[in-house]
């Protein structure tokens, strides 16, 4: 009884690391997916969004407004960034575009670093978001509950927003196949824009919502960078779907381990990636480019 | 009748809902002058890359001297003796014009996996690809990059490229493709040129070129055989002038 | 079919590519310098150590990446087994006689290269990037939980190397033996590594780098091609990462980091990838600046670094040697008469 109690809140914890993961990777996924660029600064935003939350809290703003304020801001900021800087460099070699993004997290890091200081940010959840939820027999989390739901809307919304709408059917056809897309008149630059733009503001408000227990310091881009790689590799470039079973998988699979096999836990989720991409290179999810 | 060189039988590859290419039976004797056209979209690339290898069909076979190569892979075809020109240039632009011919040259000797000596003192590789470029009056050029030359040109080396491999079978696709008109003359030369032994597969829009250099025309449209025959029977047919005439403005 | 045409061998083309290997004037300057160094700055050498074996892990890299174009985030996987061969041979009491140290370190390091490489170059663009990382996480990782054999987080400190030859000691406060025992295996390096990249097989790899479809469609393995390369990268790497233990006589979790992967290969790309000597440029460059700026503000110096990327990747992507060509190329046709 006490085990399954164990089991299940271990998942629930997983399952929401996992959210945030998702949520946090989507905008990486679907913007490599659609542009074939290697954005490694992507843990970058979803740094800065979290700084801007966890700041503007302490500020006095609710932390629902804060997470708008950190969407927003972001996405609006990620737009100058790609009109200005990233658009230089589409058409250039995978190298270019690591070597780009990589120094764009240097530079995010120090002047992090310099401006506000390299200590964690502590992010103190509302009131109404502490604590636990009974549900009968077990109780809860109650901000893993809270993530799950988010999650879960967000995935269902991104869902219904790719199948839907014009915009998304639009962006699947430019993932599947780019110059079939633009022959048929698609704008993909401008497509791109949004997508950066939408994928980025989510990284934000990826970076707030687990600024609570990913924590949140200027390493935090390079400490994560390989797990938001693996999700977006092993998800599939550009499925969202597949992108948030991804995220899941990791963050279970994370959890449980951490409790079960504390060390080597991060050993069996690098081999098993590494596995998986063998088996299957294009993600789990992912259609075989031709 | 003597087992083509090269052929297919009822070779079909779909993609997803669309069949791009459609039960195509096709053959191509040694020393063969053959011409494939047919209208835009058509399936004439798809139909290059399936008997190259860089499209694996979803039926049919593909036949190299009498043996099934439908499995084999494209750079064991091409050890095989099956070459291809691509319609847009594929070539090593930062390299100069020898180098890209050395590469092939050097693949087809098996001189390209060693790697003590120079490369450019394996004095068999570099005279044979001399040789090359001066059939195709390309020597002039050899220590030019390939960024260096007119379009024209740039495509005489992917022609040279694919001569190194000293191919049986030889698929150009579009040779004069992109190709200014006041230079297409020496792509045109060229294919003249081709050794008599090699059977030549051949596609283009410019019907002046298949009909002159033709001695089979294969017409393909919506990915199958539409009509094939000597150019005198294709150019009689009224069917495939009806397919041509909803494509104005083009050749 | 060919006639030998008795001109052709002399057609300037030809002759060119003949003499493309043969040693430039220029060419013993680094070496000249590299040795004066040992006599210039005798307090120095621990930096200078630092150096050499800097240069071959870059040379390795420039190898992968420079020629055959495998972009890569996880090069130090290989710097590390090197590393740790020596240091855990040494430490265990095993085997630690210098030379042959360093051979198994290579050998180590190429058959971690070789099994990698035959799963992992199978993908391209970013699984590649991402399984190259993974596997450096992963052999990262295995060294942190190993603690036993590897030290864990702390390493192995104070390896047992013998004299050189029974002879020439390794003293680490004055790191003269060791200076010039990486100097010379360097330069043994160094000439493999030349002689390759001027071989055909070097020349098919620059093929692969520049056009892989067209490879494919000259009958090339490319597959092979590319493990065979990925191979011997691995193997001057675990050189590079053996000589590091040896001349240090510690090894720790540094050899495999992501920081060390990363640093290896800015000091590449900022030096001039596929050009031989842009590893020497970009580590004296590097090393030289880091000395200076990196202790003391090292948040100044991360910024600096960043902005230095991203300015290589918008306008420098050929390094200090790529702008020197440019420079060359633009003085050229004002010394020449029209």
């Amino acid at each position: 009884m006490i085990f399954g109690v164990d089991v299940a809140s271990m998942l629930l914890g997983g399952l929401a690391a996992g959210m945030v993961l998702f949520i946090v990777s989507v905008g990486l996924s679907v913007t490599m997916g659609l542009m074939g660029f290697v954005n490694l600064a992507h843990g970058a935003f979803a740094m800065l969004g979290g700084y801007l939350i966890v700041l503007s809290m302490r500020e006095g703003l609710g932390f629902v407004p804060a997470l708008a304020l950190g969407f927003i801001v972001i996405a609006l900021v990620s737009v100058a960034f790609e009109r200005l800087l990233y658009v230089w460099l589409y058409r250039a070699t995978e190298l270019d575009q690591v070597l780009f993004t990589i120094g764009l997290v240097f530079i995010a890091i120090a002047s992090v670093t310099l401006l506000i200081g390299p200590e964690n940010q502590q992010l103190t959840l509302p009131a109404w978001l502490q604590g636990q939820i009974d549900l009968g027999i077990v109780h809860y989390r109650t901000y893993s509950i809270f993530l799950i739901g988010v999650g879960v809307t967000i995935v269902v919304a991104l869902w219904l927003g790719f199948e839907r709408t014009r915009m998304g059917a639009q962006i699947r056809a430019a993932v599947d196949n780019r110059r079939m897309a633009e022959s048929l008149g698609i704008n993909i630059g401008r497509l791109f824009t949004i997508t950066f733009a939408f994928g980025s503001g989510m990284a934000a408000l990826g970076g707030g919502l687990g600024a609570e227990f990913l924590g949140l310091d200027p390493q935090y881009p390079l400490k994560y960078l390989v797990y938001f790689l693996i999700v977006v590799a092993v998800g599939g470039l550009g499925r969202v779907t597949g992108v948030f079973f991804a995220a899941l998988l990791i963050g279970v699979l994370d959890f449980v381990l951490k409790r079960y096999l504390p060390a080597g836990g991060t050993l069996f989720i690098y081999a098993l990636t590494i596995l998986l991409l063998l088996l299957r290179p294009q993600g789990l999810f992912g259609r075989k480019s031709a | 009748m003597s087992t083509p060189l090269l052929e297919t039988r009822r070779l079909s590859i779909n993609f997803g809902a669309l069949a791009a290419t459609r039960n195509v039976d096709f053959r191509l004797q040694a020393g063969a002058r053959h011409a494939l056209i047919g209208p835009n979209g058509a399936g004439k690339t798809t139909l290059i890359n399936l008997l190259t290898g860089v499209l694996k069909p979803t039926a049919g076979q593909v036949l190299f001297k009498g043996s099934d190569i439908t499995a084999v892979k494209q750079a064991d075809r091409v050890k095989l003796g099956i070459a291809r020109t691509f319609q847009i240039n594929r070539l090593f632009r930062g390299l100069s014009v020898l180098e890209n011919v050395y590469i092939a040259v050097a693949e087809r000797l098996g001189v390209a996996p060693s790697m003590l000596k120079p490369a450019g003192r394996r004095q068999e590789v570099v005279d044979e690809a001399m040789a090359l470029l001066e059939t195709l009056k390309l020597a002039d050029d050899a220590a030019h990059r390939i960024s260096e030359l007119p379009y024209g040109r740039q495509r005489l080396v992917e022609l040279a490229i694919t001569l190194g491999l000293k191919p049986d079978v030889l698929l150009l696709d579009e040779p004069a493709a992109g190709v200014p008109s006041t230079e297409s003359h020496i792509i045109l030369d060229a294919v003249a040129a081709l050794p008599r032994e090699i059977g030549v597969l051949i596609i283009d829009h410019d019907m002046d070129l298949v009909f002159r250099f033709a001695q089979r025309i294969t017409v393909l449209v919506g990915g199958a055989v539409f009509a094939e025959g000597t150019p005198k029977e294709i150019a009689a047919n009224p069917d495939v002038r009806a397919v041509y005439l909803g494509q104005a403005g083009h050749g | 079919m060919t006639v030998q045409q008795p001109g052709l061998a002399g057609h300037p083309a030809a002759v060119a590519l003949a003499g493309r290997h043969r040693v430039r004037l220029w060419e013993p300057i680094p070496w000249i310098l590299l040795l004066g160094f040992y006599f210039a700055f005798p307090r120095y050498l621990g930096f200078g150590t630092e150096l050499l074996t800097t240069i071959l892990f870059a040379i390795s890299l420039d190898l992968a990446l420079g020629y055959a174009g495998i972009v890569t985030l996880g090069h130090a996987a290989f710097f590390g087994a090197g590393a740790y061969t020596v240091g855990m041979l040494a430490n265990h009491g095993i085997w630690n006689e210098p030379i042959t140290s360093l051979i198994l370190a290579a050998a180590m390091a190429a058959a971690i290269g070789l099994a990698s490489g035959l799963v992992l170059l199978r993908t391209t663009g970013l699984t590649l990037l991402m399984l190259t990382l993974c596997t450096m996480a992963l052999l990262e990782e295995a060294a942190n939980l190993g603690s036993e054999y590897t030290g864990g987080f702390d390493g192995l400190a104070n390896l047992p190397i013998p004299p050189l030859f029974g002879v020439f000691e390794f003293s680490p406060l004055f790191p003269t033996v060791q200076y010039l025992y990486c100097l010379a295996v360097l330069f043994l390096c160094f000439v493999f590594v030349r002689t390759l990249v001027y071989s055909p097989f070097g020349q098919s790899l620059t093929g692969v780098r520049e056009n892989t479809l067209r490879m494919h469609a000259v009958g090339a393995p490319v597959n092979q091609r590319l493990v065979i390369c990925y191979t011997i990268s691995a193997a001057l790497a675990g050189i590079a990462g053996g000589l590091w233990a040896q001349s240090n006589a510690y090894v720790n979790l540094s050899t495999l980091g992501l920081d060390r992967a990363a640093t290896v290969l800015i000091i590449l790309v900022l030096g001039g990838y596929g050009r031989l000597y842009g590893a020497f440029i970009g580590a004296v460059v590097y090393l030289a600046l880091s000395h200076f700026l990196a202790k003391p503000y090292p948040t100044a110096w991360q910024l600096g670094l960043g902005l230095l990327l991203v300015l290589i990747a918008l306008f420098a992507r050929n390094g200090i040697i790529g702008l020197y060509d440019q420079l060359a190329a633009r003085w050229r046709p004002r010394r020449a008469p029209p």
